[in-house]
């Protein structure tokens, strides 16, 4: 299996930019989402339910928004083993509108390079109209 | 109000997580996961895997159950229509494969409060059923006070 991650190795430069691919969210991925992971929380469904806590509307859970940019990358590396680590922080909600999608933007990018331990940072940016919606959104992989 | 004064406390009395291929399979396909390594045994098998392999976030469907020993008891303070999820990381061992029998022990890592806002940040540590560990995941909550 020659996955488009292959290329990424010790000689990688760091700044390299990996892949930029964008993804797109709708109310039905919400709702699959919640019964895929358990996470019933309203805001993620109920119009009336969000705006009532001051949101502006439904919003994304920050765990399928950073599910997905977590597959973009893994599908890119080609087996999922590579992932050491990942995390971010959840700094701007996602509306997702009702009817419409919403347009997730997933860029990476090598941030750091450790040949020893055989490993590289990527720095993810997840946006949504060119504004960044995770924070500090990072993934130690191993290099091929 | 949050009660600060459970930091440092543990919880393992959630019941052992069996993950299925369905589920993995329900998983990938809610978040784009695409690689047959999620969705066909042999393709698994052939890249070396006992069986298909669960996309990179899959591990908070069973840290969030076991979480909730802890969030959801009333004595920990957490209301948890004021919660918002702050920030959450994975560190793996190795990916979790279908017919993972996984147990977890919940860490309360750190509670404080500062302006009205409690965070309250735990760790997840997953092992399997002959007890190797797996997978650790962070997860910080933060809780907005009755004022804010």
């Amino acid at each position: 299996m020659s996955a488009p991650g292959s290329s990424l190795t010790s000689g990688t430069e760091i700044g390299t930019e990996l892949f930029e691919q964008t993804r797109t969210v709708d109310r039905a991925r919400l709702v699959r989402y919640a019964g895929a992971s358990g996470d019933f929380n309203p805001i993620h469904w109920n119009e009336r339910f969000a705006t009532e806590v001051g949101l502006p509307g439904v919003i994304a859970h920050g765990m399928l928004t950073m599910g997905l940019a977590g597959a973009v990358l893994t599908d890119w590396l080609g087996d999922p083993a590579r992932l050491v680590s990942y995390g971010c922080r959840f700094t701007r909600p996602v509306v997702v509108p009702d009817p419409g999608e919403v347009e997730v933007s997933v860029r990476a990018v090598v941030g750091a390079l450790d040949v020893e331990a055989g490993t590289a940072r990527v720095d993810l940016t997840v946006s949504v109209e060119g504004r960044t919606v995770l924070g500090k959104a990072q993934a130690l992989v191993r290099l091929a | 109000m949050v009660d600060l004064s459970r930091v440092g406390a543990v919880f393992t009395g959630t019941a052992p997580y069996v993950i299925s291929r369905a589920k993995i399979a329900e998983f990938a396909d809610t978040v784009g996961a695409t690689s047959p390594l999620h969705h066909v045994p042999e393709a698994a098998v052939e890249a070396g895997y006992r069986d298909v392999v669960a996309p990179p976030t899959f591990a908070v469907v069973i840290a969030q159950r076991a979480e909730s020993e802890y969030i959801a008891d009333p004595a920990s303070g957490i209301d948890f229509s004021r919660v918002v999820h702050g920030s959450e990381s994975f560190t793996y061992v190795r990916p979790l494969v279908a017919g993972d029998v996984l147990s977890t022990t919940v860490h309360v890592d750190s509670l404080t409060e500062r302006a009205g806002i409690s965070m309250v940040t735990t760790r997840t540590e997953i092992t399997d059923d002959g007890g190797a560990a797996v997978a650790t995941v962070v997860s910080t909550l933060a809780v907005r006070g009755e004022a804010g």
